[in-house]
C-alpha cells in the first residue's frame, strides 16, 4: 500500500531527515513508526502526503508513484488519504460538525450526505452530542477524536497520524489507539508516528524504528 | 476470461466517469453556492467595516460618475439652446435693401434654415454707433461703411457639419459678399466637453484603479487572517482553486456594494441639486432638469463595482495564496 524504495531527504539548509529508508507496508497492515524526535518520523509522513518531495529515491502510495504526481494532482491525492494531526488542526472558529465535514464538503458531497457520513464518523469517536460545540470547549482528548472523525469520514484506504497520543494522559491514548485498531479491522491500512514506546510495544504491531534518518527496525512485515 | 473482465472493466469505467462528471458539476456547483453564501455572511457579520469599505469604494466609483453625468448634462443643455451657430452673411455693395429683404425672405423658407433675420445698413450703423460709443466718428463719415447683413440660423443647429454645408452653400449665393460663420463658441463648447470628458476619464482610471487596489488589500488582509484555515483546509484535500472561491467572492460581495453605495451617492447628489437647478432653470424660462443615472446606469455600476472587486480579489489571490502551503 505504501512503499519507499531508497528513500533520501535532504533539507536545503544540508540536513539529511533520511537516509536511503527501504521500507513497505501492506494493505490492511497498523504498523508503529517510532524514533526520537528529529529521527525523520514527520519527514516519513510528510512525503507521503507530498508536503515535502523525496531528494533521491521512489516513493509508491496505492500504486501511484508520488514522482509521477505534479503539483495540481497533490489535493486529489491528499484526498485519499486520512490525516490526525499532533496539535490537531482544527477550525476553531467552526463548530465540531463543520470541521469534520471539511473532506466531505471539499470532496463535494451532498449535504445530506455530509451529514448522515459526519454523524457516523463522531459516533464512532463517540461525540455525537458534541455536533454542535465549539472546538476550544472539548478537552484535548476530546479535540483529537474530532481530528480523527476528520481524517476517516471520507473512508480513506490509508489513514497517517503524526503523534495523536502526544498530549494526552495513558488512558485516554489507550483509547485513542483502539480506535484506531477498530479502524484496521475494517480494512484501513494504518501507520502511526509515536514515541510512546510503553504504549505501542504493548499492542503488538510492527513497528518501524528511525534513528537519525536510518531505518533500524522494522523493514518487512 | 481476461478479456471479458477486461470488458466489464471498461464499461463500468466509462458509466463511471459519465456520472463522476455530472457529480463534479454539482460537487462545483454546489460549492459556488457555499463560497457566495459563506462570503456574504462573513461581510454581513463585520458591518462596520463593511460598511467602510463599501463607502470607499462608493465614493471612488461616484465621483467620475456623477462628473460624467453632470457633463451628460451640460451637452443635453448645449443642445437645447436656439442657435448655437449662426451664419452671418455679408451682401454685395449692389444688392438694395428691398432685395435683400427678399433674399431673407427666401431665404427663411429654406428647409435647412431655422431663421433668416435681415438687418439693414442703416439699423446695422445705428446699433453699432449706440453699443461701440463710436457716434461721433461714425456721424463724420461720409457714407456708411456697414453692407447689408442677413443673420441665418441653421436649421440642424448643434450639428457642425450641416452648419458648415450651408455657410458653403450660401457663400456661392450670387448676391453673397461673405458667408462668415460664427462657430467659435460651439466650438469652444465642444472642446471644452471634449477636454472635460477626458479629464473625467483620466481620473475615472485613476479612481477605478485605487478601487482594485483598495479591494486586493482588503482582501489580501482577509487572507492573512485565514491562514491556518487555509492550511488545514490544503492538508485535507481542498484544491487551490476550491481555496480561491470564498476570496474572490468576497471580492464580489464588496464590488457589488460599493457599486450600490456609489449609485446612491450620485442619487443623493442629483437630489441634492435637483431644486436650485430647477429654480436655475425657472429664471432662464427653461423647463430644463437634471437627468440621473437611471435603472440602467445604476446596474451597470454594480456590474462595474462587481468585476472590479473579483479583479483586486483575484490579483490578491493569485499573489498570497499559492504562497501558503503546509509547513
Amino acid at each position: 500500500m505504501i512503499s519507499f524504495e531508497r528513500v533520501s531527504k535532504r533539507y536545503a539548509e544540508g540536513h539529511d531527515a533520511l537516509r536511503e529508508i527501504s521500507v513497505t507496508i501492506d494493505r490492511d497492515e497498523l504498523v508503529f513508526l517510532t524514533g526520537h524526535s528529529g529521527a525523520g518520523k514527520s519527514t516519513l509522513l510528510r512525503l507521503i502526503m507530498l508536503m515535502d518531495r523525496p531528494t533521491r529515491g521512489q516513493v509508491v502510495v496505492d500504486g501511484q508513484d508520488l514522482g509521477a504526481v505534479g503539483s495540481r494532482g497533490i489535493p486529489r491525492h491528499r484526498r485519499h488519504i486520512g490525516v490526525v494531526f499532533q496539535n490537531h488542526q482544527l477550525l476553531f472558529d467552526r463548530p465540531v460538525f463543520d470541521n469534520v465535514a471539511l473532506p466531505l464538503i471539499i470532496a463535494g458531497y451532498d449535504h445530506r450526505e455530509v451529514g448522515r457520513r459526519v454523524r457516523a464518523a463522531l459516533d464512532k469517536v463517540g461525540l455525537l452530542q458534541r455536533e454542535r460545540a465549539m472546538p476550544v470547549t472539548l478537552s484535548g482528548g476530546e479535540q483529537q477524536r474530532v481530528g480523527i472523525a476528520r481524517a476517516v469520514v471520507g473512508k480513506p484506504k490509508i489513514l497517517l497520524a503524526d503523534e495523536p497520543t502526544g498530549n494526552l494522559d495513558p488512558a485516554l491514548s489507550a483509547e485513542i489507539m483502539q480506535l484506531f485498531e477498530e479502524f484496521n479491522q475494517v480494512g484501513v491500512t494504518v501507520l502511526i508516528a509515536s514515541h510512546d514506546l510503553v504504549l505501542i510495544s504493548r499492542l503488538h504491531h510492527r513497528i518501524i524504528t528511525l534513528r537519525e534518518g536510518r531505518l533500524v527496525t522494522g523493514s518487512a512485515p | 476470461m481476461i478479456g471479458r473482465r477486461g470488458g466489464s472493466r471498461r464499461r463500468e469505467g466509462a458509466s463511471q466517469s459519465r456520472t463522476d462528471y455530472r457529480d463534479q458539476y454539482n460537487a462545483w456547483l454546489r460549492h459556488h453556492r457555499l463560497s457566495a453564501a459563506d462570503s456574504l455572511f462573513r461581510v454581513l457579520d463585520n458591518p462596520f467595516s463593511s460598511v467602510l469599505t463599501w463607502l470607499v469604494i462608493g465614493i471612488a466609483l461616484a465621483l467620475p460618475v456623477g462628473l460624467n453625468v453632470g457633463l451628460d448634462n451640460v451637452s443635453r443643455l448645449g443642445a437645447s439652446w436656439d442657435s448655437p451657430a449662426q451664419i452671418s452673411l455679408f451682401l454685395q455693395e449692389d444688392i438694395s435693401s428691398e432685395q435683400s429683404r427678399e433674399l431673407a425672405a427666401e431665404l427663411d423658407a429654406r428647409g435647412d434654415v431655422a431663421v433668416a433675420h435681415f438687418v439693414s445698413r442703416d439699423e446695422a450703423l445705428e446699433e453699432f454707433s449706440a453699443l461701440s460709443g463710436f457716434a461721433d466718428v461714425l456721424a463724420s463719415l461720409d457714407e456708411n461703411p456697414l453692407p447689408n447683413l442677413i443673420l441665418v440660423s441653421p436649421a440642424d443647429s448643434a450639428a457642425e457639419t450641416a452648419a458648415t454645408r450651408l455657410r458653403e452653400n450660401l457663400q456661392s449665393h450670387p448676391g453673397v459678399a461673405q458667408a462668415v460663420l460664427d462657430m467659435a463658441w460651439l466650438q469652444r463648447l465642444n472642446s471644452l466637453m471634449e477636454l472635460s470628458r477626458r479629464l473625467v476619464l483620466a481620473v475615472g482610471a485613476l479612481l477605478v484603479l485605487g478601487v482594485v487596489l483598495i479591494l486586493g488589500n482588503t482582501i489580501r488582509l482577509a487572507i492573512e487572517s485565514r491562514r491556518e484555515e487555509i492550511v488545514i483546509v490544503k492538508l485535507v484535500g481542498g484544491s487551490n482553486a476550491f481555496v480561491r472561491r470564498p476570496f474572490l467572492y468576497t471580492g464580489l460581495w464588496y464590488g457589488v456594494g460599493g457599486g450600490l453605495f456609489a449609485a446612491l451617492l450620485v442619487a443623493i447628489a442629483l437630489w441634492f441639486l435637483g431644486e436650485p437647478v430647477g429654480e436655475l432653470a425657472r429664471l432662464y424660462q427653461s423647463t430644463w432638469q437634471l437627468n440621473g443615472l437611471g435603472i440602467m446606469g445604476g446596474l451597470n455600476l454594480l456590474v462595474l463595482g462587481g468585476l472590479l472587486g473579483l479583479t483586486g480579489a483575484w490579483l490578491a489571490v493569485s499573489r498570497h495564496l499559492a504562497v501558503i502551503e503546509p509547513r
